[in-house]
C-alpha cells in the first residue's frame, strides 16, 4: 500500500535524476573526465528510500523519458534511446534501484557506508548492467561475452559513482532526516 | 516543461499515440523476426516514407539519430576490425536497428508528451486487478513533470554555493545538502496532499476540487509539453 507520503517521495526522486541529467557534469579532482550524475541517482533513490519507492522512482523516471522528455544526460530521451544500445541500461535503472533498496532493507540499514558501497554497487551496477549489456549485445549485433569486455571500461567510473552515493546515503543518515522505510 | 515533440500540420501527427506505439511494437517484433536484412530495407523505407509524410526537418531528425547511430557505428567498427568474420550480419543486424531507432524517434517527435502520458496511464488501467493503481501513477507523473524545473533549479543552486565555498569537487558538499533539501519538500508536499483530503486509498482520480494544486486534472494549467 503507498502512503500518500511513499507518493510523494518517489515522484520527488524521479524528478530528482532528471535535475541530475540537466546538470553539467561534475569535475572530480582525480579523474579526468567528469562524471555524469544520473546514474548515481539509482543509487542514491534506492540506498536512501528503500526498494518499493526507489523502483518506483527510477520507474516513473524511465516512464517520461520513453514518453519524450529529453531527461537523459545531454538532453537525450524519447523511444528511440529505449530503442538504441543503452536502452537496456535506462530500462534497468528501475531494477537497479529496486535492488539497491531491498539489498539496503536487509544488510545496510545504519549509516556504514561500506556496507552502503555493497549495496549500491550491486544493484546500481551489477544488476544494471545485467539488463543492459544483454541488450547492447542484441542491438549492435556482437556477441555477449565482447559486449561484457566493452563495458569493463565503465566499471572504474560506476564504482567511484557507488563510492558517492555510499558517502552521501550515510550523512543524509546520519543527519536523521530519512523517513522510515515503513512510516 | 517542453517535450522533443516537434509539430508539424500531418497525417503522421493526427494519429493516435496508442496507434504509434502499437505500429513501432509491431514494427519491432516483424523486423526482429525476418532475417536481418531485410528487417533493415523493410523499417529504414517505412522509416523514410513517414519521415516524409511527418513533414519533419530532416536536420532534426539527424540530430535525434546521431548520438545511437555513432555508438552502433562505433561498436561495428571494432567488431568488424577484430572480429573480421561475419562482419556483413553485423552489419545488418547494425542496420536494423539504426532503422528502429529512426522509428522509435519519429514516434517521439511527432507525439506529445502528454498524449504520451495519458497512453501509459490507459496501459496501466489494465493491470488494475494486479493492484496497480492508475490514478496513484497519474497523480506520481504530474507531480514529477511538475517539479523536474524545481529540482534542476536545486541542483545549480547547491552548485553555485559550493563554488562560491571553494568546495565545488567535494561531492558530500553537494549531495548532503541536496537530499536533505529534498526530504524536507517531501514533508510539506506531503502536509499539502494531506490538508487537500487526498486520500491515498481511494480509488477514484485525486484532484476534482478546482482549488486543488497538484492534482493530475490540473494538467492544463500547466505550459504544454
Amino acid at each position: 500500500m503507498l502512503t500518500t507520503r511513499d507518493l510523494v517521495l518517489s515522484a520527488l526522486f524521479a524528478a530528482l535524476v532528471a535535475g541530475l541529467g540537466m546538470a553539467p557534469p561534475i569535475p572530480l579532482g582525480f579523474l579526468p573526465v567528469p562524471i555524469t550524475a544520473q546514474s548515481l541517482g539509482v543509487m542514491l533513490a534506492g540506498a536512501l528510500l528503500g526498494a518499493k519507492r526507489g523502483g518506483l522512482a527510477l520507474l516513473l523516471f524511465v516512464l517520461l523519458v520513453a514518453a519524450g522528455l529529453p531527461l537523459l544526460a545531454g538532453g537525450r530521451g524519447g523511444i528511440g534511446v529505449i530503442l538504441g544500445p543503452s536502452g537496456g541500461f535506462i530500462l534497468a535503472f528501475p531494477v537497479g534501484a529496486f535492488v539497491t533498496g531491498l539489498l539496503a532493507e536487509r544488510f545496510a540499514t545504519g549509516a556504514n557506508p561500506l556496507r552502503l558501497f555493497a549495496v549500491c554497487v550491486a544493484g546500481g551496477i551489477l544488476a544494471v548492467y545485467a539488463g543492459g549489456i544483454p541488450w547492447l549485445s542484441v542491438v549492435a549485433g556482437m556477441p555477449l561475452e565482447k559486449a561484457v569486455t566493452a563495458m569493463v571500461a565503465f566499471i572504474p567510473g560506476d564504482l567511484i559513482k557507488a563510492g558517492v552515493a555510499a558517502a552521501a546515503a550515510a550523512a543524509v543518515r546520519r543527519a536523521g532526516v530519512l523517513p522510515t522505510a515503513h512510516a | 516543461m517542453l517535450g522533443l515533440y516537434l509539430h508539424r500540420d500531418s497525417p503522421i501527427h493526427r494519429l493516435g499515440a496508442g496507434v504509434k506505439m502499437g505500429g513501432l511494437l509491431a514494427a519491432t517484433l516483424l523486423v526482429l523476426a525476418l532475417p536481418g536484412a531485410v528487417g533493415a530495407l523493410g523499417a529504414g523505407l517505412s522509416g523514410l516514407f513517414a519521415l516524409w509524410l511527418a513533414k519533419l526537418p530532416l536536420g532534426r531528425v539527424l540530430r535525434e539519430l546521431r548520438a545511437p547511430v555513432l555508438m552502433l557505428g562505433l561498436l561495428f567498427g571494432v567488431q568488424a576490425l577484430v572480429a573480421g568474420t561475419g562482419w556483413a550480419d553485423t552489419l545488418a543486424a547494425v542496420a536494423r536497428f539504426a532503422a528502429l531507432i529512426l522509428l522509435a524517434t519519429l514516434v517521439t517527435l511527432t507525439t506529445k508528451v502528454a498524449a504520451m502520458v495519458d497512453l501509459f496511464e490507459r496501459v496501466f488501467a489494465i493491470l488494475r486487478p494486479l493492484g496497480v493503481n492508475p490514478a496513484k501513477l497519474a497523480l506520481m507523473l504530474a507531480l514529477t513533470i511538475r517539479f523536474i524545473p524545481l529540482l534542476a533549479e536545486q541542483v545549480r543552486e547547491v552548485r553555485m554555493a559550493q563554488q562560491a565555498r571553494g568546495v565545488e569537487r567535494s561531492i558530500a558538499a553537494l549531495f548532503v545538502p541536496l537530499l536533505v533539501k529534498i526530504l524536507r519538500l517531501a514533508d510539506d508536499l506531503t502536509a499539502a496532499l494531506d490538508a487537500r483530503g487526498y486520500d491515498p486509498t481511494d480509488d477514484a482520480r485525486p484532484g476534482t476540487s478546482p482549488n486543488d494544486a497538484v492534482g493530475p486534472n490540473n494538467k492544463e494549467a500547466q505550459p504544454p509539453c
